[in-house]
């Protein structure tokens, strides 16, 4: 499966046929730090991740002091 | 795994709740939530008019797209920071959003209204660029509010960012801050109340909302924002609520409920004009006057009105001290 990354922006192959939460572990990411999209649809940590999948992983934490 | 309310297949889980949705429930918890912070914290009435300081990012568009569907009378304010693409991209998608949904959207351009721009003001100023940016915003929402005769200031902040700035304050012991931070700043001489509706609401819940209902928003990071404190704070936090999902929440919340009243006697600050612009102050000179002069290299005066009314003052002052200590004496 492929997973594209951003801020910065980059591509990973990673191995799939197994558990979201399993993919975000290999890549260190916090599973409620990001939204992980799937042609469209939002995908849980239970969801399981095909080996021909791609994934966006995109993050949700924002910085800054005003807003 | 499945939907907590309707049983469908969830899209999102809120593991602090212990709970998952689809996505027309969650869109519903979601909007209870905003509607709940308003009710419990008395953020608004009905025909207040609202301006919603809008940055282009996933939690000021959420929110403004929430008010816009209770009803409520919600212009937005976009700033124009001068930080290059990112801020022509924000700009763009901002104005976009106000014209899918037939909404008023006003604009201030920082350079063009005050001289200086945020990568300017990160060079030239005494503060870091995200405070200095923060300041800008803070002052300039307030202004707006004034000059467009608006009832309340609303503004995106969530969850996560609130528990990051008590949890900065509160390394640090900066105990006025800590009792001043609240959902809601009632409206005092010259401020305008400032409300945070997305206070009860993480994140992962703002994105997820801005996603699903389809909205457009900037993806990337200010490319200024690298080495701020809060985005470590909120690491720090997001490290904790991965083993103990809930603690931002209890920090947050149960500070409101149980901490708060602890801290009110640090809440000393009496709040004056600011010689230069009338905006409110703790001191002669209100904190954007200062930064504006030092980052444009001018001396900080008050405007020729200003200062004859306070040559006046100045020739009285000493003659009444003089007979006021010549009498006790």
């Amino acid at each position: 499966m492929r997973a594209k990354l951003r801020n910065p922006d980059r591509e990973v192959e990673l191995a799939g046929g197994r558990p979201l939460h399993q993919v975000l572990h290999d890549l260190a990411i916090q599973p409620d730090t990001v939204l992980v999209i799937r042609e469209g649809e939002l995908l849980t940590r239970e969801t399981h991740v095909a080996h021909d999948d791609i994934l966006e992983i995109r993050p949700v934490i924002s910085g800054g002091d005003g807003r | 795994m499945r939907c907590t309310r309707c049983k469908g297949a969830a899209v999102i889980e809120i593991r602090r709740h212990n709970a998952a949705y689809c996505r027309d429930c969650f869109l519903v918890v979601f909007r209870s939530q905003v509607e709940r912070a308003i009710d419990d914290r008395r953020m608004m009435d009905r025909g207040d008019r609202i301006l919603v300081a809008v940055s282009g990012g996933k939690d000021s568009l959420a929110l403004w797209d929430v008010l816009l569907g209770m009803g409520l009378e919600a212009d937005g304010l976009y700033l124009g920071l001068g930080i290059g693409e990112y801020s022509d991209r924000s700009a763009r998608v901002t104005r976009g959003f106000a014209e899918e949904r037939g909404a008023r959207l006003l604009a201030v351009d920082l350079a063009e209204t005050y001289g200086f721009d945020i990568p300017t003001a990160g060079r030239k100023g005494g503060r870091s660029t995200c405070a200095v940016c923060g300041l800008s915003k803070r002052y300039v929402f307030n202004t707006a509010a004034l000059d467009g005769g608006y009832d309340v200031i609303a503004t995106g902040h969530n969850l996560d960012d609130e528990a990051a700035t008590l949890l900065g304050n509160t390394l640090r012991w900066n105990t006025e801050y800590i009792a001043r931070q609240s959902p809601v700043l009632p409206a005092k001489a010259r401020m305008v109340k400032k409300v945070k509706p997305l206070y009860r609401l993480s994140e992962l819940e703002t994105a997820a909302y801005a996603f699903l209902r389809g909205i457009e928003y900037v993806l990337e990071e200010c490319p200024l924002v690298e080495g701020n404190t809060q985005l470590r704070y909120k690491e720090a936090m997001n490290a904790i609520e991965a083993r103990s999902p809930g603690t931002k929440a209890q920090f947050f919340l149960g500070y409101l409920d149980r901490g708060r009243p602890l801290f009110r006697a640090e809440d000393t600050a009496e709040i004056g004009a600011c010689a230069r612009c009338d905006q409110p102050t703790t001191g002669r000179f209100c904190a954007f006057c200062r930064a504006r002069a030092q980052i444009l290299g001018e001396r900080l005066e008050p405007p020729p009105e200003l200062q004859v009314a306070q040559e006046l003052s100045d020739e009285v002052l000493p003659v009444e001290m003089y007979g006021a200590a010549a009498e006790a004496g």
